[in-house]
Order: structure tokens, then C-alpha cells, then sequence
């Protein structure tokens, strides 16, 4: 590239021009379709990740507005009960397994982690495509599940009902076994590649928050996965020889089932929050312009959340443990709100007195926080014993981790996809149609899920094929706030597929923001960067202003002229 | 690779919790099944995969020595001495069925016969741990003969030396991992 040699600086950024010039990026390097199914390349990989689990986010949606459907009448409405059992546990299964959990870490993630570090690839780019192809694999054995018998166990896949139900509980099994060893192979090869592939002079804690969240997730991916492994393992072998660990009959205790079902899926749920808050992190502190307010105590709640995490399970038992059990869980339990308050507050501390531009990225951090405090909080009510006994198993836990889960992670996700979505397609959407599809997925998620609140605490229990007429109201007002959620998502895809096509160019550094991976062209080149990176610090925003002939953002070193425009200048906070 | 293990231990971490409640509650049971088992079969086990162990150790040193002839012999015997447990672990089990003594759900020893004081039908909480902790680590062990004899192949080929022996030490590093597993069940499930 020769305009690049006429510019010394080894973190020149390029310009538009340039960016149009540049022929050679990751999307266009090879051709054809071995090229895109045999790479290596971890953001190819992200971007085979991206489509597959937002092919799964619509099964999951597509089945979660049936079930929606079904409840607009006490009465049947239309479907039978037991196909109304197997649509909730498949929107389950597919949202947790296939979407959830993948979405973040292995989607984004695997894009973003390399390029954050300035680095060429993922430590291991054999295991990550590994991953991959192990990820299709559980999912068409988890989908086989739905072609076959179906599955009817509700997620969890209890016992004893789970051994004796005729559905095909051991092919989704086998589906989330092959799906943890997918889980594993990331969270093995992002540890690996933080510990070893940072650039030089980054330490632990100049690394950007988002890289953060996502070691936490790793550590607990790795640790929590293999105890599910074993556990359906164990179940899958109760099923086809009976050997009685799980089954009552045969002298085993189901209980035990649920200890290690939850020994995994209680971690399991930070593997799914924890990559959203490291998102969030990004996203609050470039729209506010601003350094992050408490970077160390951001990063220290990561890692306390995942270890925490580890030690509270039982929540999910009250009623089936000991009485002494259930206080020490429930003082767990509470402990862990404490880091994530932590966060909640560091994020509005950063937002105070910042220069905030509401672009797309930016609201959907909003509204995170907005949702996420509501989830958390309500979570609260779950973790103190005398509440939960009354409401345990009702919609006011669907609405809770629905808050949690999809107000959380799944709007961080969409915060996190259209901020680095014109780093990996090199395409602008439509800002206008971006805020509208935000706002109105944030309106219609309340719509669905709030009255489930209200619902849970006059008394309706979760999974109910019918109900009484007096809840009536409430589930109508939830289903249409689903079906406004599901046309607020597909004008969100719209606002994307449109920009590929329609999108004007994107320069390599549209939001201002400092972390290394704005620091090269969108989309990058094969090998991520030109020059060997160097770390520099992720926050600081008042070093990079707006560039007229470039069209995004330049460091104020190279920019050439000063003194530079006032960026909105804030006081330095102390990290 | 140790995060790997990391999680290997995890994975049958669940096994060693679900052993430690089970023998907790039904402690005659576990004691009385114990006492079916053959402790020599078992002690020769033990033996024989300690003995791999070293062996192994000793083909992480040659590749890491450029021996190839000798990386190959100590690769071989390991092999051999992993076969060997197998064969013997197949004697034990076809013994068992012999006996009738399965997991819960297949036992056929019986009904109504008392072993070592315990009634046949409850022996089978023991077998079903017994089968699916040995079964779990022998399926290991299948799957590290498969590895080494990928690493034989290399290794006759000549792919390793000096400077490369990181799949030697990493397999190395496995076998290890699956002969102290071995050497917590030995005890847990034969002697106690």
C-alpha cells in the first residue's frame, strides 16, 4: 500500500480512500466457499459463528412466539398440550445451548479478542474451527431432538422424568454434551491466547475491559463444562442401562441430578452475563467520551463474579435442601450481587459529566443497564428465602432471568454487533433506523415480559399449558409485547442486511473509539494489522478526534494539526 | 494443555462426588461390594499402569534427547503395558457378568441370596459406580492408546527431535493424568 509509506507513523490509521483501496481484506483474501469452510482465520470463524447462532436465535424466537401464541387463552389455542411442552423445552434447550452461550463469547468474541490485541490470530486456530464444527455438530444432534420424538423435559432435563419420558432426551443430550466440549475448545484458546499473545507493553490491567470479561467467562467455560459432561453422561447412561444414580427406583436420588446439573448451569448463566457487561463496559465508556471510572474494581468484579458463581447452585434447590443449606446459599447468593452493583454503578459513574452521543451501540447500552438493574434486582426477591418459597416456579422467575438473559445479554449482543459491525462487513448502517429498532425492542420487551412479573406474584406458575381466566389480561399484553419483540428484532436485521448492500464505506475508527482493534481498516486485512502493534491505553478517548478528510476518527497525534479540536475535554478520573 | 487436564479432573470430579454420597449413605453396600472385587487383578493393574507411567516419562525424554529408536521402544511398551490393562480389566468385567453382578437397573446375581451380608439387589448401587468410574477411565485409556500410537507412527517416521517433542510431552502429560486417576479408584472402589 503506498500511501501507507509515505506516512511514517507505525499506528498511522488508514483513511476512507485508503479503506476502498486496500483490495485485500479477510473478506476478500480467498474466494469461494473451502475458503470459508476450512479457514482459519478467527474472524472468519466469527463471522460462520455470527450467522449460525443468529439461525438459531430465530428458531428460538420463531418457537418462543408459538408458545406466546398458545397463551393468549386460558383454553387450548393452537396447539396441544404436549406440543406446547416440547416448543418451551426446544426454546429453552436452542436459546441456552445453541444462542445464549455462544453468542458473546464465540460470535463476537472470537472476532474482536485477536484484533483487541493486536494480534494475528487466536492462539490455537485449529481448535478454534475445531469448535466450530463441533458447535454444528451439537446442534444438528440438539435439532435431530425436534425431527425425532421431541423433548419434553423442560431444559433442565430433570429426573426422573427425564429417564422415563419417551421423547428423545438422548439425542439432545448427546447435542449438549458435543455443545461443552465446543464451550471448552473457546474458553481453553482465549485463555491461552491472552496469557501469550498480548502486544508488548499490555499488561493484565492495560488490557480493555471487554478481554476481561471474556478470561472470566473462559476460566468458568473450562471449569463448569466438563461437571455437565459427566452429568449427562451419567444420565444418558441411566437411560439406556439403569444404573440407578439418578432414578429413585433403582435406589438413586434425583436430587443429585440437580446439585450437578446446577453445579454447571448456575456458573453457566455468567458464562452467558459476563461477556454483555464487558461489552457494556466498551460501549458506555467511548459514547460518554470518557475513561472508564474504576477500571480495576470493573475488572476484579469480572473475575469475582466468576468465582462466586461457582458457590451458588444450591438457590435453585430451597426447597429441596437442608434448612442450614438453604441460608448459606441464599447468603451466597446475595454476595454476588455485590460485584455486579459494582459495575452498575462504575458504568453510571462514567456516564456522569461525559459527553454522551446516543448512537445506536449507545442506546442499546442503556438500555442494558435499564433492563440488567430490573433482572438483577428482581433477583434479589429469588435469592431471599422467605420470598422465594412463594415464588419459586412462577412468571415472576421467567420474568426475571428473561430480564437478566435477554434484556441483558441479548441487548448487549445487539449493542456489541452494531458497534463492531463496520469493523467486520466495513459497511455503515443507518443510524435513524439503528435507534428506532433499539427503542423499539426496549419498549416491547417490557411489554412482554414486565406483566410476567405481575402474573408470578399473584400466584401463576411457569410452564402452565392453561391457566385461569383471571390472568388472562396480563398474558395478552405479554403476547404482543413477543410479537412487537420479534418485529423490533427483524427491523434491527433489517437496518444490517440493508447496510451491506446500501451502507456507505466505513473508515476504520467510526466511533472514536482507543482500543487497538479500531486501529486498523474496517474490514482488517488477512493478518489484522500492517504493523507489528504496540499496547497503548484502551481509554484514552481524549486522544483521538475527529478526523474531516478521513470521515471517522484519528489519534490527535496523527491528525497533524494543533492544536487539536477540543475534543469534550473531562478531567482524567484516577483508574 | 493443563487447562485441558484442569478440566479432565472436573469431569470426573463429578463421579468421585457421586461415589463420596453414595458410599456415605449405603456404606454396608459399598463395603460388601468392595469385598467382591478382585484386589490382585486390581493390584496388577495398578502396577502395570504405574510401570507405563514411567515408561512414558522415559519417551518424553528420548524425544526431548532425539533418541528415536528408543523413542520408539518406550512408546511401544507403553502401548503394551495399556493393552495389558485392558485385557485385564476384560477379565474382571466378563467375571462380573459371569457373577451376574452389573449396574442397578441389569443385575441378575440372585434376588433374595445375601452376598457378604448385603442383599443382592442392593449390591447393584455399588456396580453401577463401580462400572461407570472403571468404564469412564478405560474409555481414557482407549483413547490414549489411540494417541500413542499416532505418536508411534510419527515417531518411527522420524518427527520428532530436540526442538520438537511438545506432542511427546503433551500426550505424556495426559497418560499421567489417567494413571492418577487410576491410582484414587484402585483403592476407593478395591481396598476400602
Amino acid at each position: 500500500m503506498s500511501a501507507t509509506t509515505q506516512h511514517a507513523g507505525a499506528n498511522r490509521i488508514p483513511t476512507v480512500d485508503e479503506t476502498a483501496q486496500n483490495h485485500s481484506n479477510y473478506l476478500t483474501a480467498s474466494r469461494g466457499i473451502r475458503s470459508w469452510l476450512l479457514t482459519l482465520d478467527h474472524k472468519r470463524i466469527g463471522v460462520m459463528y455470527l450467522i449460525s447462532v443468529l439461525g438459531a436465535f430465530l428458531i428460538g424466537g420463531l418457537l418462543a412466539l408459538a408458545i406466546r401464541l398458545e397463551l393468549l387463552t386460558p383454553e387450548k389455542t393452537v396447539m396441544e398440550a404436549d406440543t406446547y411442552n416440547h416448543a418451551f423445552t426446544l426454546h429453552g434447550a436452542v436459546m441456552v445451548f445453541l444462542f445464549i452461550i455462544p453468542s458473546i463469547p464465540a460470535a463476537l468474541g472470537n472476532f474482536v479478542l485477536p484484533v483487541m490485541l493486536g494480534a494475528k490470530d487466536v492462539a490455537f486456530p485449529r481448535m478454534n474451527l475445531a469448535s466450530y464444527y463441533l458447535w454444528v455438530f451439537g446442534a444438528v444432534f440438539l435439532l435431530a431432538a425436534i425431527a425425532l420424538n421431541g423433548l419434553d423435559t423442560g431444559w433442565t432435563f430433570y429426573t426422573p422424568y427425564s429417564t422415563t419420558t419417551n421423547s428423545s432426551v438422548i439425542t439432545a443430550t448427546a447435542g449438549v454434551f458435543i455443545l461443552g466440549f465446543s464451550s471448552i475448545f473457546t474458553g481453553i484458546n482465549f485463555i491461552a491466547t491472552l496469557h501469550t499473545m498480548r502486544p508488548k507493553g499490555m499488561t493484565w490491567f492495560q488490557m480493555p475491559l471487554f478481554l476481561w470479561s471474556l478470561y472470566a467467562t473462559s476460566i468458568i467455560q473450562v471449569l463448569a463444562t466438563p461437571v455437565l459432561s459427566i452429568t449427562l453422561l451419567l444420565l444418558v447412561a441411566e437411560k439406556a442401562l439403569g444404573i440407578g444414580i439418578f432414578d429413585p427406583k433403582l435406589g438413586g436420588d434425583p436430587v443429585l441430578y440437580q446439585h450437578f446439573f446446577w453445579f454447571y448451569s448456575h456458573p453457566a448463566v455468567y458464562i452467558m452475563i459476563l461477556p454483555a457487561m464487558g461489552i457494556i463496559s466498551e460501549l458506555i465508556s467511548v459514547f460518554s467520551r470518557k475513561r472508564i471510572f474504576g477500571y480495576r474494581f470493573i475488572a476484579y468484579s469480572s473475575i469475582a463474579i466468576a468465582l462466586l458463581g461457582f458457590l451458588v447452585w444450591g438457590h435453585h434447590m430451597f426447597t429441596s435442601s437442608t434448612k442450614l443449606a438453604a441460608v448459606i446459599f441464599s447468603a451466597l447468593t446475595f454476595s454476588v450481587s455485590i460485584p455486579s452493583g459494582i459495575k452498575v454503578f462504575n458504568w453510571l459513574a462514567t456516564l456522569y459529566k461525559g459527553s454522551i452521543s446516543l448512537a445506536t451501540p449507545m442506546c442499546y447500552a442503556l438500555s442494558f443497564i435499564f433492563l440488567f438493574t430490573i433482572g438483577g434486582l428482581t433477583g434479589l426477591f429469588l435469592g431471599a428465602l422467605a420470598t422465594d418459597v412463594h415464588l419459586h416456579d412462577t412468571y415472576f422467575v421467567v420474568a426475571h432471568f428473561h430480564y437478566v438473559m435477554m434484556g441483558g445479554t441479548l441487548v448487549a449482543f445487539l449493542g456489541g454487533l452494531f458497534y463492531w459491525w463496520p469493523k467486520i462487513t466495513g459497511k455503515m448502517y443507518s443510524e435513524l433506523w439503528g435507534q428506532l429498532s433499539c427503542l423499539s425492542i426496549f419498549a416491547a420487551f417490557n411489554l412482554a415480559f414486565f406483566p410476567m412479573f405481575i402474573l408470578g406474584t399473584r400466584g401463576m406458575p411457569r410452564r402452565y399449558y392453561n391457566y385461569l381466566p383471571e390472568y388472562q389480561t396480563l398474558h395478552v399484553v405479554a403476547t404482543i409485547g413477543a410479537f412487537l419483540l420479534g418485529i423490533g428484532l427483524m427491523m434491527a436485521a433489517a437496518v444490517l442486511i440493508h447496510s451491506l448492500f446500501k451502507g456507505r464505506p466505513a473508515p476504520a475508527n467510526p466511533w472514536g473509539a482507543a482500543t487497538l482493534e479500531w486501529h486498523t481498516s474496517s474490514p482488517p486485512p488477512l493478518h489484522n494489522f500492517e504493523h507489528v502493534q504496540v499496547a497503548n491505553d484502551p481509554y484514552a478517548l481524549n486522544e483521538i478526534v475527529f478526523d474531516e478528510a478521513n470521515g471517522g476518527f484519528v489519534r490527535r497525534a496523527d491528525n497533524g494539526s494543533d492544536p487539536p479540536a477540543p475534543s469534550p475535554a473531562t478531567p482524567q478520573l484516577p483508574v | 494443555m493443563w487447562l485441558f487436564l484442569v478440566s479432565e479432573i472436573l469431569f470426573f470430579s463429578g463421579l468421585f462426588v457421586a461415589y463420596a454420597i453414595y458410599r456415605n449413605r449405603h456404606i454396608e453396600v459399598f463395603t460388601a461390594g468392595s469385598g467382591l472385587l478382585d484386589v490382585s487383578l486390581g493390584a496388577l493393574n495398578t502396577v502395570v499402569l504405574l510401570f507405563s507411567s514411567l515408561t512414558m516419562a522415559l519417551a518424553v525424554r528420548s524425544a526431548q534427547l532425539s533418541q528415536r529408536r528408543r523413542l520408539v521402544m518406550w512408546l511401544s511398551i507403553t502401548i503394551a503395558c495399556a493393552v495389558f490393562f485392558l485385557g485385564v480389566k476384560g477379565v474382571e468385567y466378563s467375571h462380573k457378568v459371569h457373577d451376574g453382578l452389573l449396574w442397578q437397573g441389569a443385575i441378575t446375581a440372585e434376588p433374595g441370596t445375601e452376598i457378604n451380608g448385603v442383599p443382592t439387589e442392593k449390591l447393584g448401587t455399588f456396580f453401577s459406580i463401580y462400572f461407570a468410574m472403571t468404564g469412564l477411565h478405560a474409555l481414557h485409556i482407549i483413547g490414549g492408546i489411540g494417541v500413542l500410537i499416532w505418536l508411534l507412527v510419527r515417531a518411527i517416521r522420524g518427527d520428532f527431535s530436540g526442538t520438537n517433542f511438545a506432542a511427546v510431552d503433551f500426550a505424556g502429560l495426559y497418560w499421567h493424568l489417567v494413571d492418577l486417576v487410576w491410582i484414587y479408584l484402585f483403592p476407593l472402589l478395591y481396598l476400602i
